[in-house]
């Protein structure tokens, strides 16, 4: 993952790397000057009570350029890393998305919204999580090298010191890492739990207040809360015993180069000057040592993350499109040829359905809730594909025509409506081309909206809110059946899309779909007779299988089922 | 959002979170301790180097020895002491953190309906979630360092000082300017780092839109629009990060410079003391040993200053959420329990109008009841218990509130609802809830079983009782055509069910929950006619003896009824049974029943 993260940012990389290298170095130069400084400076100043301004003011030069150095080395790793992860993952988070929208709702289906929008942010941020210390780490390593070499060149007893101790920092991080990363992950865990019964408890906080439920949600939610609570302690812990070890190793290092260092002192292997640098290089190492220890603990969570973004980006079952288009230019034909469907493992949703919507003729769906009509609804414009059988329009199998062509040609209105946060044109014209103002306006009156929108602060560009909040239900589904009839589909399939809006109302649409020069086959999902009288024919529905077809007077006469469904309000007004 | 300063909202979390409180002094002492024995080491420096290696007889190992020694037991000390530290504050932290969570939860639940909706649902996820976490990231990485760096710069500057208070004064002195510069962008950083967190909101809200709108976005063909759409929404991300990261980079180097003025000013002003025997070899190393402890708190100070602030802002973030009062609150305690039996309704007055001005994020101006339409205009009306009344009545006419008003979900602007002759603000939300049930036309399902939803309502229900209720209510074959029966998983939000079997299920849920005054609005919206009939024929059957308001589009549920109110523009206009309300003259019923015989017969 980080071989694929350098490949895809080499350049950043390299600066970063570099950066990050001069600084390690640049920490050594500096405690070699404060060695030499103490050594040949301080002490024969002391010793001889004077000093000249000359070596004071080269000594001020030397520290000061170090300094300038450093930062401009700061800025090299700090401003590459950055980059290089905020690139990354932006990248990413583009490549992530992009998957969403090519993949198929049944796609869709199987994934939590939660699920699909950490992907998209939070696993992807885990994932390059490393990136910004990387090159960090990458300096240290050479840091370190640098520091083992110029020790052996000092003194050889005291860099035994440092390669004692540099390897026991390093184990001790590993050890750290391994001990750590199930706790993270199960930390990590917690918290997406918490926030999937947040998310979910606030969807249904209406059924809960109207059910008095709080105290119970509280107490189901208050389960995960102290279970996330533990995982963070015992993470606590577990850095409690390790971030003061290490703090305090490099310190162990010092004295035991003050000791031994006497000892050579002593013995006339090294000089003052030299027993400064060396201690004051263990201070000052011991930190950027630890950039090493985040890198590896990061590791894990990365993983986790990567391994999450790519099952997105590698998932398959994409809906394929071919390149035809739909010949002709009036209403289509749409038939359904033996077309069964089931959802994994479920039972069949639809067995072996055949009809016919013939082009500019209306087809009224009619059967008991969960006989398979949305889901006829939903294969006829190919938001999926059937486990069996053939759809086609005009002739042309389904998965043969192009996107274009298909989105072109038919339209559905769904039974619950959705609406983006934007505004009233943008909901109806969704940017398409061929939409002008005029065409959203009639589209706006077909579905009898024109009247509400003209009431909104700002008509048509008024702001509707997530979801659509400020609108109510009629309104959401006109505005969605507006969306439909703006585009001009010519096969229109409507999926009980007037469910919320009230009678008089629907009959005022149903009349003005009726008057529109019959230039679209419709579809229609109902259950009220004025829309099924609407219907040159009627398919009758029954647990996913089509019993009769027919006009309304002819089921009538012969479907039992059928009459009993279409007649229940008049059999319950004589009872 | 308020713009309190830190400190303030410091204080107010403080004193919302009292577990975070005992044992402070504890943590703070150990930290100190835990930092006395980081300048161990560079006064043992200095000890070493001018009691032993400078020693009047040549080096002297044995002093060094026993310097060393002492040194080492104090390293101990103070690595047991931060081991303590770190475990305290992480388990009084997260103690406070979780209860603030669970707290801040009940909160929202408890809010009004009106606050709930006036909020993007995501951002009250977020106060329990995201806003939470931060404070807790910031403690366990940030908040540690912090607290350590700010010991260790008050034991390093006391233990300089007590070195040589001319070399202290020239350190503080060299870091004067990066600290000016530090506090200076201070105000940059904070206004970028609120850039990002904002930018952050509308990738997630475009990410949302994508992920939810799916089906909308391919079936129209417009994935090239939402794709443009997340890639600027996704580069204006990454370009603010990129502009944030650039600040925080130049604020922090200058505490570099300041590391390099200061190292080469001790060097000077010592070298030059030193000479006149104000200071030895020792002290003076001692203090470019301290120099460095001193930076390094400063430099870290000035990174972690950004997570503190962004901690801070989650903080107010969920303080600001709990200062707000519900405004349909539960009288608890003071609070009745309805009157035992059936219920009445009595509207006395009854106005109400919803918050107007425009959209506000914030919920206290978002409630102002100033302005906004009437929706429902001195409604005056009684209804008797045990009888079934339908409301019916155009779109936006105010039928469901009236219904929101009948179960308290939302409160009048203007005069009373009184329940069995109780006033409803009276009446303790255990009995409400439990006696009034409303199923609204959105009947939402939990992702788990049909049956675990429908005991969402009544935990205590066997297997039996709940298929005794469905047969009850003559869905006994629907149920039965149910892949695993009543072990189906209904999936998020029961979209594996189609829209007219979550109001099924939704119902049934209710119908367990056994109320006496039961609202249903629109209920049964998308349910074929014929289940919906059976289910009318089955409550009547089952309700003898409870209070039923139903909402209807389908004028079948009026034509049932005993009564029918019908709501024209927020007033009602008619009342009374089906068959006089035809009749009588210039009757808005009778058209409403026009159009529904077109439409159905």
């Amino acid at each position: 993952m980080l071989g694929q993260a350098i490949r895809t940012e080499p350049r950043l990389f390299v600066v970063s790397s570099i950066g990050s290298s001069l600084f390690g170095l640049l920490i050594i130069a500096n405690s070699y000057v404060v060695g030499f400084v103490t050594g040949h400076i301080v002490v024969p100043a002391f010793a001889a009570g004077s000093v000249s301004t000359a070596s004071l003011a080269g000594v001020v030069a030397i520290l000061v350029g170090i300094s300038g150095l450093r930062v401009a080395s700061i800025f090299g790793r700090r401003l590459g890393a950055g980059y290089m992860q905020f690139r990354l993952q932006a990248r990413y988070r583009r490549a992530v998305t992009r998957r969403y929208l090519s993949l198929p709702p049944s796609w869709h289906q199987r994934h939590a919204t939660g699920t699909l929008l950490s992907n998209a942010n939070s696993d992807v941020e885990a994932a390059f999580g490393p990136i910004a210390p990387l090159p960090f780490a990458v300096g240290t390593i050479v840091m370190i090298f640098g520091a083992v070499i110029t020790l052996f060149l000092t003194d050889w007893v005291l860099a035994l010191v440092g390669v004692a101790l540099f390897p026991t920092l390093f184990a001790l991080n590993l050890a750290y890492s391994r001990r750590m990363a199930p706790r993270q992950i199960h930390a990590q865990q917690m918290r997406a739990k918490v926030s999937a019964v947040a998310h979910e408890s606030f969807d249904g906080a209406l059924v809960v207040k109207t059910m008095g439920r709080e105290a119970d949600e509280s107490r189901r939610f208050g389960v995960f809360v102290s279970e996330l609570r533990d995982a963070l302690v015992s993470v606590g812990r577990l850095r409690g015993i390790f971030d003061p070890l290490m703090d305090s190793l490099p310190s162990v290092g010092t004295l035991a180069v003050l000791l031994i260092g006497t000892w050579r002192l002593q013995s006339g292997a090294i000089n003052v000057s030299e027993l400064v640098s060396v201690a004051f290089l263990f201070t000052v190492l011991a930190f950027p040592v630890r950039a090493i220890g985040w890198v590896i603990g990061e590791l894990p969570r990365s993983v986790a993350g990567w391994e999450r973004v790519q099952a997105v980006l590698s998932a398959t079952g994409d809906l394929e499109y071919g390149d035809a288009g739909v010949p002709g230019t009036g209403p289509a034909e749409l038939r359904f040829e033996q077309v069964s469907y089931r959802y994994a493992e479920g039972p069949a949703v639809l067995d072996e359905v055949t009809f016919t919507v013939p082009a500019g003729k209306t087809v009224a769906l009619v059967g008991a809730t969960g006989s398979g009509k949305s889901t006829i609804a939903s294969l006829a414009i190919r938001l999926v594909d059937p486990g069996s059988g053939s759809i086609a329009l005009d002739g042309v199998k389904l998965p043969d025509l192009s996107a274009v062509a298909l989105a072109g040609a038919a339209a559905l209105v769904p039974q619950i409506p959705f609406v983006f946060d934007d505004t009233v044109r943008g909901n109806i014209s969704l940017d398409r081309p061929e939409i002008t103002d005029d065409g959203v306006r009639q589209a706006l009156r077909l579905a009898q909206a024109d009247r509400f929108v003209g009431g909104l602060p700002q008509e048509l560009d008024t702001q509707v809110g997530e979801r659509g909040t400020s609108l109510s239900g009629g309104q959401r589904q006109r505005i969605t059946l507006a969306r439909a009839l703006a585009g001009r589909p010519r096969l229109l399939v409507l999926d009980d899309a007037t469910s919320a809006v009230d009678p008089r109302v629907e009959a005022a649409i149903l009349g003005a779909l009726r008057d529109r020069d019959a230039n679209t086959s419709v579809l229609v999902v109902a259950y009220r007779r004025a829309t099924i009288a609407l219907a040159d024919e009627v398919v009758y529905l029954h647990r996913g299988r089509v019993v009769a077809t027919g006009t309304h007077l002819e089921l009538m006469a012969a479907e039992p089922g059928y009459r009993d469904l279409v007649t229940a309000y008049e059999k319950a007004e004589q009872r | 959002m308020t713009d309190e300063g830190t400190v303030a909202t410091i204080r107010r979390g403080l004193a919302l979170s009292p577990e975070l409180r005992p044992g402070m002094a504890g943590t703070i002492g150990l930290a100190l301790l835990q930092m006395a024995g980081r300048v161990a080491v560079p006064i043992a420096i200095q000890q070493g180097i001018d009691k032993g290696i400078n020693a009047p007889g040549g080096p002297n190992p044995g002093i060094v020895l026993t310097i060393v020694v002492l040194t080492l037991l104090a390293l101990v000390i103070s690595t047991v002491c931060g081991y303590l530290m770190t475990r305290r504050l992480f388990t009084v932290s997260e103690t406070a953190l979780g209860a603030l969570r669970s707290r801040t939860f009940r909160h929202i639940h408890d809010l009004s309906m009106l606050h709930q909706q006036s909020e993007r649902r995501g951002s009250m996820v977020s106060r329990v979630t995201s806003d939470v976490d931060q404070i807790s990231q910031f403690l366990q990485t940030g908040g540690i360092q912090l607290l350590l760096a700010s010991g260790q710069l008050i034991v390093s500057t006391v233990v300089m000082a007590i070195y040589s208070w001319q070399l202290t004064i020239v350190v503080l002195l060299a870091f004067g300017p990066a600290i000016l510069v530090i506090r200076l962008f201070q105000n940059r950083l904070a206004a970028v780092y609120r850039t990002v967190r904002e930018r952050t909101g509308v990738m997630l809200g475009a990410v949302a839109e994508s992920v939810v709108g799916a089906t909308v976005i391919r079936s129209y063909g417009v994935a090239g629009r939402t794709g443009m759409r997340l890639d600027s929404a996704i580069d204006d991300l990454r370009s603010a990060q990129q502009k944030a990261l650039k600040t925080s980079v130049t604020s922090f180097s200058s505490g570099e410079i300041g590391a390099g003025l200061a190292l080469a000013g001790v060097v000077v002003a010592g070298t030059l003391i030193g000479i006149d025997g104000g200071l030895t070899v020792g002290q003076l190393t001692a203090f470019l040993f301290l120099v460095t402890l001193f930076i390094q708190p400063v430099q870290i100070a000035t990174d972690m200053l950004n997570e503190a602030q962004n901690a801070v802002a989650g903080w107010r973030r969920i303080l600001d959420v709990l200062d707000v009062e519900p405004d349909v609150a539960d009288p608890d305690d003071q609070g009745v329990p309805l009157q035992a039996g059936p219920l009445s309704v009595t509207f006395k007055n009854v106005s109400f109008r919803y918050p107007g001005g425009p959209p506000s994020n914030h919920p206290t101006t978002a409630l102002n009841r100033t302005k906004g339409p009437l929706v429902l205009d001195d409604v005056d009306l009684e209804i008797p218990a045990r009888t079934k009344v339908a409301v019916v009545g155009e779109t936006g006419s105010g039928k469901t509130t009236f219904a929101k008003l009948l179960t308290r979900l939302m409160d009048p602007a203007e005069g009373e609802v009184l329940l069995g002759g109780v006033p409803l603000t009276s009446v303790r939300f255990s009995s409400l809830r439990s006696r009034v049930v409303m199923v609204p036309q959105d009947g939402f399902l939990f992702d788990a079983t049909v049956a675990e939803n429908i005991r969402f309502a009544e935990p205590d229900l066997t297997d039996d009782q709940l298929r005794t209720a469905f047969v009850e209510l003559g869905l006994a074959d629907w149920l039965s055509g149910l892949p695993q029966g009543l072990e189906t998983p209904v999936g998020e939000r029961g979209e594996a069910l189609s829209v007219g079997e979550r109001q099924l299920v939704a119902l049934v849920r209710a119908y367990v929950a056994d109320p006496d005054l039961l609202v249903l609005d629109e209920a049964t919206s998308a349910v074929d006619p014929a289940t919906e009939v059976r289910l009318q024929h089955a409550l009547d059957l089952v309700t003898r003896g409870r209070t039923t308001v139903a909402i209807a589009h389908r004028l079948s549920t009026a034509q049932a009824a005993d009564e029918v109110l019908v709501v024209d523009a927020g007033r009602v206009v008619q009342r009374g049974p089906h068959a006089r309300l035809l009749a009588e003259e210039g009757s808005i019923y009778a058209k409403l029943y026009a159009s529904w015989l077109e439409q159905t017969r």
